[in-house]
């Protein structure tokens, strides 16, 4: 099982609580991954990735095993700790304080 | 005895306020989507349990929002969780693709950017959700970049009026401080092909074949922010405004100027008369009054706030030029909050209800056509609109 971690809005939005846990078949990447999630949670299509372009959307980023995966392929294998489930593939929003 | 709902978009959620045919007594139901800005929400004046509310974010993007229940529940059409794996819904309620099709006009690939350079068409948000006249499937959205879209599905799947970006002018308009929306939509009752539209800062538009083809109607506005004043577009509307009874009259609230045509927009003539300054955002008529139209002035572009910190309503029963202040249970010192473009609206109750919300989270409710105010809410988040449906 691949854990993932989305921000709080995300999960509202999908009627969830606390940490995701999906089936990806081979191999586990970013684009599994979020193919996956979006199957399992429709409502989430279109607010991690743009319809179109697949492109992450700007104020998301992409992080697992204390890495920032952003940037990386989306077909780039994930480590292989988000794969065996030991380490979750975390979702995070760009930090708005003050 | 009848009620009213009124619908109310803030910056952190949406909040339904309901209360009888006295709008006395208030319940106050929210926040919804706690968290997410609600630009809109609008029932539908075919099903008035069908509400639709615009759900946004810099973050997540865009949602559409549907209840069937008068905003008991809501879900995300097309976004249901599937009860087989592998399963996709048709549609998604949140995609919002500009129409690039040969077949359907010329897609604009620019429109001008603050310093005047071409700049890409890119999505961003619903500003505004306006459901049939009469059928509950059926509902358009105003978004940024100025765009129309209709659903013929409950907002399943959404197709832009492609003609409208097409017509010509579109690579000239130019996005106001708060962006290039399309933030009015007001259907014509009387003819079911024509609509009107209005952009910032691009000025009025109208189709009369259904939102095919469109064409720009700003003759008679005058704006000194642009290169020519009286140029066909780049006028910052503000607002617009009509009755059901006279749908070829529409009152506007301009940049700066109240405005009134009696021809369908083929001419303007302003009408600010005696108001202590013609600048703001909101403009509304009265549900069985056509002459008599509200609007409530902000002090300047570069300050919006109500003039000398008081907050008054104008109410012209003379369809302009001459206006009185209603000020019964508003603020009258140091008030220092906005009314943003579609936070007010009236009810169809006998005594006309006209109601406000402000920046500084306030929804103001006059059961009397604007005699005496009530605060309904004092402390919600930002109101960025208020839509009131009027209950049997």
């Amino acid at each position: 099982m691949i854990r993932v971690e989305i921000p709080g809005h995300l999960k509202t939005l999908a009627h969830v609580d606390g940490e995701l846990q999906l089936e990806v078949a081979a191999p586990v990447t970013q684009r599994t991954v979020l193919d996956a999630l979006e199957a399992k949670y429709p409502m989430l299509r279109g607010t991690i990735r743009d319809h179109v372009t697949q492109q992450r959307r700007p104020y998301l980023r992409f992080f697992a095993c204390q890495e920032d995966l952003s940037f990386e392929p989306a077909d780039k294998p994930l480590p292989d700790d988000v794969v065996s489930g030991k380490e979750p593939f975390l979702v995070i929003g760009a930090v708005a304080g003050g | 005895m009848s009620g009213v709902r009124v619908l109310v978009g803030t910056k952190k959620g949406a909040f339904i306020l309901t209360s009888d045919g006295k709008r006395e007594k208030w319940d106050v139901q929210g926040p919804l989507f706690a968290g997410w800005e609600i630009y809109h929400m609008k029932g539908s004046p075919a099903d008035p349990k069908r509400i639709y509310a615009s759900q946004t974010s810099a973050w997540f993007g865009q949602m559409i929002q549907r209840s069937n229940d008068g905003g008991k529940t809501w879900e995300t059409p097309g976004g249901e969780k599937m009860p087989q794996p592998g399963e996709f819904p048709s549609g998604a309620n949140n995609k919002f693709v500009y129409d690039t099709s040969a077949e359907t006009g010329k897609p604009m690939t620019t429109h001008q950017w603050y310093d005047g350079t071409p700049h890409p068409w890119e999505f961003k948000r619903v500003w505004h959700v306006e459901p049939s006249l009469t059928d509950p499937d059926k509902v358009y959205a105003g978004v940024e970049d100025a765009a129309m879209f209709v659903s013929t599905d409950g907002a399943l799947s959404w197709h832009e009026l492609a003609g409208l970006r097409g017509h010509g002018t579109g690579m000239k308009w130019q996005p106001g401080a708060g962006g290039l929306g399309l933030h009015t939509i007001l259907l014509d009752p009387k003819n079911p092909n024509r609509i009107y539209i209005a952009i910032s800062s691009a000025g009025c538009f109208r189709t009369d074949d259904g939102g095919k083809t469109w064409k720009p109607i700003n003759r008679g506005l005058k704006s000194q922010y642009i290169p020519d004043p009286n140029a066909e577009v780049g006028h910052c509307v503000h607002r617009i405004a009509l009755h059901k009874s006279k749908p070829d009259t529409l009152f506007m609230q301009k940049h700066w100027d109240v405005m009134r045509t009696d021809d369908a927009g083929e001419n303007w003539r302003e009408v600010s008369g005696n108001l202590p300054t013609d600048f703001g955002f909101v403009i509304d008529v009265h549900a069985h009054e056509p002459e008599t139209i509200y609007v409530v002035p902000i002090k300047s572009d570069g300050e919006h706030y109500p003039p000398e910190g008081k907050l008054r309503v104008y109410r012209s029963r003379t369809g302009g030029n001459e206006w009185e202040a209603l000020t019964k249970g508003l603020p009258q010192a140091n008030c220092y909050v906005d009314i943003l473009r579609d936070s007010m609206a009236v009810d169809q109750l006998d005594k006309c209800g006209v109601y406000f919300g402000t920046t500084g989270g306030q929804v103001y409710c006059s059961p009397d056509g604007g005699d005496n105010w009530q605060a309904i809410v004092h402390d919600l988040p930002a109101v960025l609109s208020v839509e009131v449906q009027t209950l049997p």
